[in-house]
């Protein structure tokens, strides 16, 4: 099915204005995305674990969500979304629920990388039919720019700052789309906010899923990332285009590149303007930046590999 | 009829989940709970019951699920010990918080370090202000009993408050006992179907749970609300029990006193050291000596009223714990709890600690009858020694 941008923007949107998000953040974009493609007449219930997303569209008294929302704690939004969709399952079974329900997390990269891995694991080991959503804005942003197990190589954060005797962060991300992937659920994939199309197409099928899917979403914060904050699309296409972030997907065991990537641009275009990444252009640093771009065409090598086979 | 069983006190806890049938268990083992997650999950196996189970990857992660199902509108039951429900801490004050009715039956074991996997109860004193309500019991016929009247307390619209039921390992969990078990109809109806007032599945009326309340918001507010749940709840825990009585023809209330109408010298204790504590007390009653039991049943909310009047006519009293609060030298957290009731009080009889048990150390009569020698000399230089650890090695 096409989708088409007419009929999407007569969609009623289910996360509303007035949230308090900062303007221009990435977090906010690829939740609309991805609840565009909540399928029709299809009821949702959404979780969100501790992070910038939960608490700026649930002030109370107010609250963003045109669909329940749930948060209970930073590390287990995937447990409390388990407890959720078992809970529709039994009250289904005895005739108490009628409607078609979806379940969702939104969860950022802390609680999904780090301290929420192991209840995000449980959730894919035990099949539960739920949309795992990692925005994915490569640091803890709610608390001011901390590093995560996303943050990548060589950035700075208030915890792996660069100074005399460090570089910015000393270790390369960890591939979550990738271990995702070897639960062997039916689908996975990694996406971006700049190509909305992809998104959707693939949020579509992840609700489609009969099991756990997960949709890892880069989500930039022009707040952690340092750019001017009408760039947030930019530097998402920025990040496909040189590769450090692919967008692909795993369907049922299967790998396949969704956008393909007519010339690849060096990490320095990507990089440049990002003022997490400046230290990394002045004397003495130059080696950091050739590491991660090493590292990155070697995951690209890869991640063509396995998509090809 | 009521049928009478001889089971260990996890199947006491088993077989009133299989007669609640609730719609969703997640759970994760622990010695000296494990059993209870075995037995049910042969039930949901065997097609007894029609719940959905959730085997977590942590305790953590169970009392997560056990909230997300609850804010769904089911009705949820767990079980857990010790290292189990330390690593709950923090989601036991979410359950609270929420005002979710989860009924989790905890069998009582001590915290490492060093790691011990026998009776005390250290685990579900840590959790006394995580805003649950704690029962506790001397065996599996009172386990049984207090697991379903749990239910009723718990999604009592007045109280709306998680009901921990507590059982000493290894002595109550995996001894054989003889218990009668209610009619399975008579519980179904005694428990009764439940409503949810909220739900996250009311497609009609999306719901927000465990909003961010930042910016000068009610955090205040809903805490004094769930106070209020804590307040109302005893009444609700004495209803509740009155039914029971009727159904079953035991009585349960805030703590079950043994003579004590007379009673000169009072123990205080609870769990299953009552058992013991009751033979001492008929064999120092043959002897002459007034001496007096005081069951404590319900730990949270805290009876202090009733308390205080119960002990008023006291000499002296023992309060047993089988924990520590590690303050010094305050005491075990009843022997605290008891004391701060009596501050205000006109008659303030004279008041020791005995901390026994930790570690699933032994409570036999010689210890129970050293204590009561000790205590009874109210005023004594013994007595004035406050707090006694009993049965410590030299
Ligand atoms: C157990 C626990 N540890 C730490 C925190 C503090 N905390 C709240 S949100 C957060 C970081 C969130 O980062 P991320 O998941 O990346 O989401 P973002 O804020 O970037 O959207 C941290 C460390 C917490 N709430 N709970
Ligand atoms: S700090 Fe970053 S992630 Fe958080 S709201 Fe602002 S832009 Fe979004």
């Amino acid at each position: 099915m096409a989708i088409k941008l007419k009929e999407l923007v007569r969609q009623k949107e289910l996360l509303t204005g007035g949230h308090r998000l900062c303007a221009g953040c990435g977090a906010s974009v690829a939740v609309r995305q991805v609840l565009h493609a909540l399928p029709e007449n299809v009821h949702a219930v959404t979780c969100s674990p501790t992070g910038c997303l939960e608490v700026s569209t649930t002030i109370y008294p107010y609250n963003a969500w045109r669909i329940s929302f749930i948060h209970s704690a930073f590390e287990n939004a995937a447990a409390t979304i388990s407890g959720v969709e078992t809970a529709y399952r039994a009250l289904k079974k005895k005739g108490k629920i009628s409607e078609d329900f979806r379940f969702i997390v939104f969860g950022g990269d802390g609680g999904t990388y780090d301290i929420g891995f192991q209840a995000f694991s449980g959730l894919l080991e035990r099949g539960h039919r739920a949309v795992y959503v990692c925005y994915n804005n490569e640091a803890y942003m709610n608390t001011g720019i901390q590093r995560s197990g996303a943050t990548q190589f060589g950035a700075w954060t208030t915890t792996s700052p660069h100074g005399d005797s460090s570089a910015g962060k000393g270790q390369n991300r960890k591939d979550l789309t990738a271990i995702a992937a070897a639960h062997n659920i039916p689908y996975v994939a990694q996406a971006a906010v700049h190509n909305w199309r992809d998104t959707i197409t693939k949020a579509r099928k992840a609700f489609q899923a009969d099991g756990p899917a997960v949709l890892n979403i880069l989500a930039p914060c022009h707040r952690g990332w340092r750019y001017p904050m009408e760039q947030t699309i930019e530097m998402s296409k920025l990040a496909t285009q040189s590769c450090i972030w692919p967008l692909y997907e795993v369907e049922n065991g299967t790998w396949r590149l969704t956008a393909k990537i007519k010339e690849k641009t060096p990490l320095r275009d990507y990089m440049k303007p990002q003022g997490r990444f400046a230290h990394l252009f002045k004397p003495g640093n130059e080696g950091v930046l050739d590491l991660l771009q090493e590292f990155v065409d070697e995951q690209w090598e890869r991640l063509q590999q396995q998509c090809a086979e | 009829m009521a049928k009478t069983v001889a089971m260990v006190g996890t199947d006491a806890v088993a077989e009133a989940m299989r007669q609640i049938n609730p719609d969703v268990v997640p759970a994760y083992p622990i010695t000296p709970q494990t059993a209870v997650v075995e037995k049910y999950a042969q039930m949901v196996a065997d097609g007894i019951v029609d719940s959905e189970m959730i085997n977590a990857e942590s305790e953590h992660s169970a009392m997560s699920a056990a909230i997300g199902a609850a804010a769904g509108g089911a009705r949820v039951m767990t079980a857990t010990s010790s290292q189990g429900l330390a690593l709950m801490w923090e989601m036991l004050y979410i359950a609270s918080g929420m005002r979710l009715p989860v009924v989790m039956a905890n069998v009582n074991r001590s915290l490492s370090a060093p790691i011990n996997i026998h009776c005390d109860h250290s685990d579900s004193m840590g959790a006394r202000d995580s805003g649950w309500i704690q029962l506790f019991s001397e065996n599996a016929q009172e386990t049984y009993d207090n697991v379903l009247q749990a239910i009723r307390i718990a999604e009592h619209p007045d109280v709306l408050t998680p009901v921990m039921v507590l059982l000493d390992g290894f002595i109550i969990s995996h001894s054989i006992d003889r218990f009668d078990l209610i009619d399975d109809d008579v519980a179904k109806a005694f428990v009764g179907q439940y409503t949810p007032r909220n739900s996250l599945l009311d497609a009609a009326n999306p719901s927000c749970w465990g909003a961010f309340d930042g910016l000068g918001g009610y955090f205040f507010e809903f805490k004094r609300a769930q106070a209020e749940g804590m307040l109302k709840a005893p009444a609700v825990i004495r209803e509740v029990g009155k039914e029971y009585a009727e159904i079953s023809g035991r009585r349960y209330d805030y703590f079950a006193s043994y003579r004590m109408e007379d009673a000169e010298f009072v123990i205080v204790a609870a769990g299953s050291a009552a058992g013991t504590i009751r033979t001492a007390v008929d064999i120092f009653r043959e002897k002459g000596l007034r001496v007096g039991l005081l069951k404590l049943r319900m730990f949270r909310p805290f009876p202090q009223q009733e308390l205080v009047e119960a002990l008023s006519h006291a000499k002296a009293v023992a309060v047993f714990d089988r924990s520590d609060t590690f303050a010094g030298d305050l005491g075990g957290p009843i022997f605290v709890e008891t004391r701060s009731a009596f501050y205000e009080a006109e008659k303030r009889p004279q008041l020791m600690n005995f901390i026994y048990g930790l570690g699933g150390r032994d409570l036999p009569m010689s210890l129970v009858n050293q204590a009561i020698e000790m205590f009874k000399d109210a005023g004594s230089a013994e007595q004035k020694k406050r707090i006694v650890y009993l049965g410590l090695r030299d």
